[in-house]
């Protein structure tokens, strides 16, 4: 695929050698990211209904379904970006939806990619991504340039930390989205389909930083549209349709034997856009 | 990696014919429109000047607003005056933006705490847009003195210069308003999710990128405040009006207003262009980010 996939190619054997994707512990046996029959409506309309999901940790669930399932906003419940209409959530075993909780805390636990990057764009690579450790949590300002300039190589992106967002294309806007979300450490990583505003040559490099991540055991939830992506990388694959779960299990489940008729009437679409 | 560079082949162009034609024909065009603009503009300019000049009331006129001999005597009283007004447009913009800023931000505070602060600051908005400026300035100057406070100065350029620090702020608040809400939510929603807080959301994100924005209506603001500093006259400092007005009225000659006048034009036209320049080079960086 990519010639610059980081970290993978290098052949690091995950664990021997301090990285980006290192994790706090959370509680033996308990999984990172739980939903709780959630519910979320937008003025009349049901986006998300009597939804449950468990994400343990070190694994990579992907949520697919087509446009307007609620795949963006489950994963927008999951760091309180929205507010559930009913349901819980939990990470590492403590309810967030509970309004008592800490919000920032919560933010500062969970990582957040978007579709359109949403970079900040008045400043530069290296200040987009230093932002948080700084300011969040009191990194001093020489070693988190040091880490972000460290996490910048391993995506093949050093030579652009002086830059500002909009010089850069897509694809390596994306990978800087990405390096800013898990400069902070966080305990979960959300994936809002990242890819899906990349020109079609530029989707490779971004999938293949996400390959990285996961095998240096990054937990992470990803709204996908690359269904070959999401059989190669997830652990876990959850089918949503209208906003039910319809379908979940390993990728040979879900894709190989789906037991619901939407779901194989979704990937029956996929395979004839030549998507599967 | 994706490395778009190619190996730059040695370039061997040369232009043809047909575009060494072309050039020609367009130096050719650009040569005579540029021979017609300038006849068409002399033309015009001395059929203007003789209208004016060759008109009935042109001697009462010149003696009225254009007499060489009070120009020469006003000018230095007027520069003199001008110093205070260049004075308090410094003291005032830089009060102005400040509290301007202060207030914008004490809109966007969310939360039943601040229900006061916000419609405190709303109130203080709606009101000092609404007040004319010379009333502002009325109330200040002669208002504040006859309530004989002790501590309180009675001198009209602080009594000015504080009237027109309370209604610029009002403009000023809700230029940099009009900033904060243009920054899209998506780059709220990605401070948010780094763990930012809403304080420092607003002043790491939202801000830097708002009042980048609104540098040229501000600038525009700024302006108006250079022209209106004159306005403190009324309360009777001796400012460039003020002085321009003590001549006129005694000798009953314009030419001192007419002179108070340009000054401020001349003074004025420099930083109307350095808004142009500022909001062009602003509104090209922003076309070449395209939708970021």
């Amino acid at each position: 695929m990519t010639a610059d996939a980081p970290g993978a190619a290098a052949g690091d054997a995950p664990g021997t050698e301090k990285t980006v994707a290192e994790v706090p512990r959370g509680r033996a046996g308990e999984p990172v990211l739980r939903l709780e029959a959630v519910r979320k409506t937008y003025g009349g309309s049901v986006v998300l209904r009597d939804v449950s999901l468990e994400v343990p940790a070190h694994t990579v669930t992907a949520v697919i379904g087509s446009s307007g399932s609620g795949k963006s906003t489950l994963l927008r419940c999951a760091n309180l970006l929205e507010e559930v209409d009913d349901g819980a959530v939990f990470l590492d075993g403590e309810e967030i939806t509970d309004p008592r909780a800490d919000r920032d805390a919560v933010r500062r636990r969970v990582g957040v990619v978007f579709q359109s990057y949403n970079l900040f764009p008045h400043m530069r690579v290296l200040d987009n991504i230093t932002l948080a450790p700084r300011r969040v949590h009191k990194v001093p300002r020489r070693r988190a340039e040091a880490e972000a300039l460290e996490l910048l190589a391993r995506l093949g992106l050093a030579d652009r930390a002086a830059e500002y967002p909009d010089r850069l294309s897509g694809g390596q806007q994306q990978r800087v989205a990405i390096a800013r979300a898990v400069a902070t450490r966080p305990r979960l990583l959300l994936l809002d389909e990242v890819t899906a505003a990349l020109d079609p040559e530029l989707v490779g490099e971004v999938l293949a930083v996400i390959r990285d991540l996961k095998e240096q055991g990054m937990t992470m939830v990803i709204a996908t549209h690359e269904m070959a992506f999401a059989r190669d990388v997830a652990d876990q694959v959850c089918f949503l349709d209208a906003g039910v779960v319809l379908e979940r299990g390993t990728p040979q489940e879900v894709f190989g034997a789906p037991v619901q008729q939407r779901t194989r009437d979704f990937l029956r679409r996929l395979t004839q856009a030549g998507r599967l | 990696m994706t490395v778009r560079e190619e190996a730059a082949a040695p370039d061997t162009y040369k232009p043809s014919a047909r575009r060494i034609e072309r050039e020609r024909y367009r130096r050719a065009r650009t040569r005579r429109a540029f021979a017609v603009a300038a006849a068409s503009s002399l033309v015009t300019g001395g059929a203007l000047v003789a209208l004016v000049v060759g008109s009935p009331g042109w001697q009462r006129t010149r003696e009225t607003f254009f007499d060489g001999h009070y120009a020469r005597l006003a000018l230095p009283k007027v520069l003199d005056g001008l110093w205070l007004n260049l004075r308090l447009l410094a003291v005032c913009g830089v009060v102005v933006l400040a509290a301007g800023l202060l207030l914008a931000v004490l809109r966007t505070l969310r939360g039943p705490v601040f229900f006061p602060v916000r419609a405190l600051a709303t109130g203080y908005v709606d009101f000092f847009r609404g007040l004319p400026l010379i009333i502002c300035i009325l109330l200040s100057a002669f208002g504040v003195p006859a309530l004989r406070l002790s501590g309180v100065t009675p001198d009209p350029v602080l009594l000015g210069g504080f009237a027109l620090c309370l209604t610029y702020t009002a403009y000023v608040a809700e230029v940099f308003r009009a900033g904060i809400e243009s920054v899209h939510p998506s780059q709220r929603a990605a401070a948010r999710s780094l763990g930012l807080s809403s304080a420092q959301t607003m002043r790491y994100v939202v801000l830097p990128q708002a009042v980048r924005r609104v540098v040229p209506p501000l600038l525009n603001d700024l302006v108006s405040l250079q022209k209106d500093t004159g306005l403190v006259s009324i309360g009777g400092a001796v400012d460039a009006v003020y002085a321009a007005q003590i001549i006129a009225s005694r000798d009953f000659d314009y030419t001192p207003y007419v002179v108070a006048g340009l000054v401020f034009v001349a003074i004025t036209i420099p930083m109307t262009r350095l808004t142009d320049w500022v909001a062009a080079r602003m509104s090209g960086r922003q076309s070449q980010a395209g939708a970021v």
